[in-house]
């Protein structure tokens, strides 16, 4: 907005990246590699170009952005509502009301954990925690702890736990398994350069669909590790299906887990057949193509675990986030309190940016908003 | 995915009206409850008679083209006198028909032509369980093994991505591998 001299100001509740640093855990890095990890007139320039930020350095990285782009970042403002008005937006902020032409939501998507509702039958003996007050394994209890979800979130706090010592359940639904590497570079590289990442949300057959994929088992670590079900498998974290109920104090898991497994194999390797053979006619020199053990499940995945036997301290609710809209009163969300946009655009004036899949399939990651924010405001900037 | 043209493939699945129908129903949840219905009649020793014509969906009352008749029994092993299947096994019968019906459909959605599904079911049973000689073996199947032969023009990928999709959305594979609450009343 800058470059096209558009007056605005960029509210933010806290500091700049504020959950960035304070509602992500300890060991946290990026998914993307430092070389793909930009921003508009801004990128990493440091000594390790493959290796990940960590949650601090990506809010330093962030607040170094809005340094270089003199972005009018007004912090510690919180945005409690808004409302259609007369000539565009009504806002009311800590600061006053404040009126818009337009507004961008950029708030994003993961303001809160979602946890399922059958939580509450969980034993009080058990202490649950969600990804924004799990901080390190030394704040949890001692004991084995079950962790729900096998996104990214999931596998890695699996392991953080599993790495010590303790024992580890990972009740695996539907998931996206994808290796850290894959000849010889980041994944991630090969999303960007072979134009998958670049997939545009009109062209996307179930679009419903990808917006709610799960974010794929990846870690950002120095090591460039894969974590995937057999890794966490070879660290000795026990993995079981869905977890589908508690009931009576047990935790049921589903017997599907062999289909989610053969789904995330097939999946993968249709991903990676697609990299090769935009390698091939690109003419890419990498190493030969590579193929990855199918998912071991174990013969007889556990089916149900007495959660009031003492083998579980611990539930971690990997379960995803959604954002939060309790201070939006402009009807434009759907049935299910999801925001209804076209490409981000979501009313007149009324923009959103941020969003899984919200114009191309890399619109969350660090970089993929750049061509979202670039189109997305000159739309904006035609209804001005 | 790769989709060729669908009208140039033909399993028999009307999968235009299965896409119409879900568009249809995104927006009208309320006629996509079902229920489906059987009665029951006991006949003898632990023979009974199982019958089901009607249900109800979108909204009313339906009902199949005729009656279907289902006799279960237990085999004479059990010393009974097997005048049908055992309850198990019809479960035997669901999750055969749903998967192979998936497989079809999802085969007609991604325009592959299928030539042959043949299936072969295993459900794994300890009968300790409901004769209560361990209290620690349970009840029902303790696992159950589907075994497909597909003659397709697909490759052996397209083949095992159409068996997969097939239990994402079967509703006796979610029946049988996910808890469902059941209440049993008399009346």
């Amino acid at each position: 907005m800058s470059d096209r001299s558009i007056e605005h100001v960029v509210l933010e509740r806290g500091e700049i990246a504020n959950s960035w640093r304070r509602e992500r855990w300890d060991s946290l890095r990026l998914l993307t590699p430092n070389r793909q990890s930009r921003l508009p007139g801004h990128r990493y320039d440091g000594p390790d170009p493959d290796g990940y930020m960590t949650a601090g350095e990506v809010a330093d990285f962030v607040a170094g952005f809005a340094k270089v782009a003199d972005a009018p970042v007004r912090t510690g403002v919180d945005v409690t509502s808004v409302r259609a008005g007369r000539a565009g937006y009504e806002l009311e902020t800590s600061l006053g009301p404040l009126g818009a032409r337009s507004v961008v939501l950029a708030s994003g998507a993961c303001n809160r954990p979602v946890v399922p509702p059958f939580h509450t039958e969980v034993p009080a003996s058990v202490v649950q925690v969600t990804p924004f007050d799990y901080g390190a394994p030394d704040r949890l209890p001692d004991g084995g702890v079950l962790v729900v979800g096998a996104s990214a979130t999931g596998v890695q706090l699996a392991a953080e736990l599993r790495r010590t010592g303790r024992p580890v359940v990972l009740a695996a639904g539907e998931h996206v398994r994808l290796p850290r590497t894959y000849r010889g570079r980041d994944v991630l590289w090969w999303m960007e350069a072979s134009g998958v990442w670049d997939q545009r949300y009109d062209e996307i057959d179930d679009l419903t669909r990808a917006r709610r994929l799960p974010s794929p088992q990846l870690v950002g670590s120095p090591s460039r590790e894969t974590l995937g079900l057999n890794e966490l498998t070879a660290l000795g974290v026990e993995i079981v299906g869905r977890l589908a109920a508690v009931r009576d104090g047990w935790a049921l898991f589903s017997g599907g887990l062999r289909n989610v497994a053969s789904l995330a194999d097939l999946k993968m390797e249709r991903l990676l057949d697609t990299f090769d053979a935009w390698a091939a006619s690109a003419g890419i020199d990498a190493p030969p193509p590579e193929r990855f053990a199918p998912t071991r499940v174990p013969a007889s995945p556990r089916l149900r675990l007495d959660l009031r036997g003492g083998e579980i301290r611990t539930i971690v609710w990997a379960t995803g986030f959604r954002p939060e809209y309790g201070w939006l009163h402009v009807p434009v969300l759907d049935g299910k309190g999801r925001l209804r946009h076209d490409g981000g655009v979501v009313a007149p004036g009324l923009y959103a940016l941020g969003l899984p899949v919200l114009r191309r399939r890399k619109s969350t990651f660090l970089h993929g908003i750049e061509d979202d924010a670039r189109e997305v405001i000159a739309h904006l900037a035609a209804g001005l | 995915m790769e989709r060729v043209d669908m009208t140039t493939v033909s399993n028999g699945v009307n999968v235009k009206a299965l896409l119409d129908a879900r568009d249809a129903l995104k927006g009208a949840p309320e006629a996509a409850q079902f229920t489906w219905r059987a009665t029951s009649k006991w006949q003898n020793g632990v023979h009974s008679t199982t019958r089901i014509q009607q249900f109800f969906g979108l909204g009313q009352e339906q009902n199949h083209k005729t009656e279907a008749v289902f006799e279960a029994d237990h085999p004479e092993v059990f010393a009974a006198e097997d005048n049908g299947i055992t309850p198990i096994e019809y479960l035997l019968v669901g999750l055969a028909s749903c998967l192979t019906a998936g497989v079809a459909s999802v085969a007609q959605n991604r325009g592959i032509q299928l030539r042959s599904v043949e299936s072969t079911v295993e459900g794994n049973h300890d009968i300790r369980g409901i004769l209560g000689a361990d209290s620690d073996v349970r009840n029902g199947f303790n696992d159950i093994k589907v075994t497909f032969t597909i003659d397709a023009d697909a490759s052996e990928k397209d083949i095992e991505a159409l068996v997969a999709q097939s239990q994402k959305r079967s509703a006796v594979f979610d029946a049988l591998t996910n808890p469902t609450s059941v209440t049993v009343e008399v009346a």
